[in-house]
């Protein structure tokens, strides 16, 4: 018979298991209607005025804490922002980072390798297309990504226009 | 009854604010003074200046004009991302200018990006007068 020590420690991994699981079973739902939370006020105005809100789904927390440790060096701009805006955003996105979806080390979401996977239908002519221009327009094609929804229904990739 | 008269005077205040939201007085005021600082000079901010300099580049691929047009009181798009922008002179868009914290954030970001350092007092003053000069 267990004694009431082992009791807990057996608790404490059904416990962690559970949550954990629940978690992936969480990843997945999103991952297959492709809609993903984005709902920080913060995270939306500071960011989302040069970019896509990106939901905090699509990178691990790693790769999102070092995204936010050089914002005055970001992707070629200076992206700077206020110390109390900085902090609450990093805790936004590092809570809501995706568990199953790993770092990417060039912390470009574009390079991750279930982006290519995604896209691997898209030509280079498309990219450039005036209506597209990088990657990093969501919008172009996925009409609903400034609410985090990436769902094919709401999919219209432009006609191919090279600029 | 009661005299209210304050109250709805208030509220008249209030409104009239907000229909017409205004570059903050004192950052102005602290534009102008900086400006002054740095050259004897200095006799006033200019739109015109502002202008010219708005469309011009500064040594950079960009200029302001790459990303928010050579039209601030229409819509432009970032040069990278694609994404559409608001249009910046307030005639346009009356929430533009009227947050010195906003302002500043924008210009520490944009000037680093546009001229490779930070704006000076005039600079910022120039093109402020330029935006607002705007009408629709």
């Amino acid at each position: 018979m267990l004694d009431d020590r082992r009791r807990k420690w057996f608790d404490g991994i059904v416990w962690t298991a559970a949550t954990v699981y629940i978690a992936m079973l969480v990843d997945t739902a999103q991952a297959a209607d492709h809609r993903y939370p984005v709902d920080n006020a913060t995270y939306q105005s500071e960011c989302g005025s040069c970019h896509v809100a990106y939901p905090p789904a699509l990178l691990g927390a790693g790769t999102w804490r070092e995204i936010m440790r050089g914002l005055d060096r970001h992707f070629g701009t200076d992206a700077s922002i206020g110390e109390s805006a900085q902090a609450q955003i990093k805790a936004y996105l590092e809570a809501g980072a995706g568990r199953s979806r790993g770092e990417v080390p060039t912390l470009r979401i574009s390079d991750a390798a279930w982006f290519r996977k995604e896209h691997d239908g898209i030509t280079a002519a498309t990219w450039k297309s005036s209506a597209v221009g990088s990657p990093a327009n969501c919008g172009a094609c996925h009409r609903q990504a400034d609410r985090g929804d990436f769902d094919e229904r709401s999919l219209r990739v432009p006609a191919k226009e090279v600029r | 009854m009661r005299f209210r008269m304050p109250g709805a005077l208030a509220a008249l205040l209030l409104l009239a604010g907000a229909a017409a939201a205004e570059v903050p007085a004192d950052y102005l005021r602290s534009l102008d003074a900086a400006a002054h600082e740095n050259a004897a000079g200095f006799a006033g901010f200019s739109a015109a200046r502002g202008a010219a300099w708005f469309a011009s580049r500064h040594g950079t691929d960009w200029s302001c004009a790459t990303c928010h047009t050579d039209n601030p009181l229409a819509g432009g798009r970032h040069a990278t991302t694609g994404r559409s922008i608001a249009p910046l002179a307030p005639a346009a868009n009356p929430e533009r200018l009227s947050d010195t914290a906003k302002i500043e954030k924008w210009f520490k970001r944009n000037c680093t990006d546009v001229l490779g350092r930070a704006c000076t007092p005039a600079e910022k003053g120039d093109v402020i007068a330029y935006l607002t000069s705007l009408k629709r």
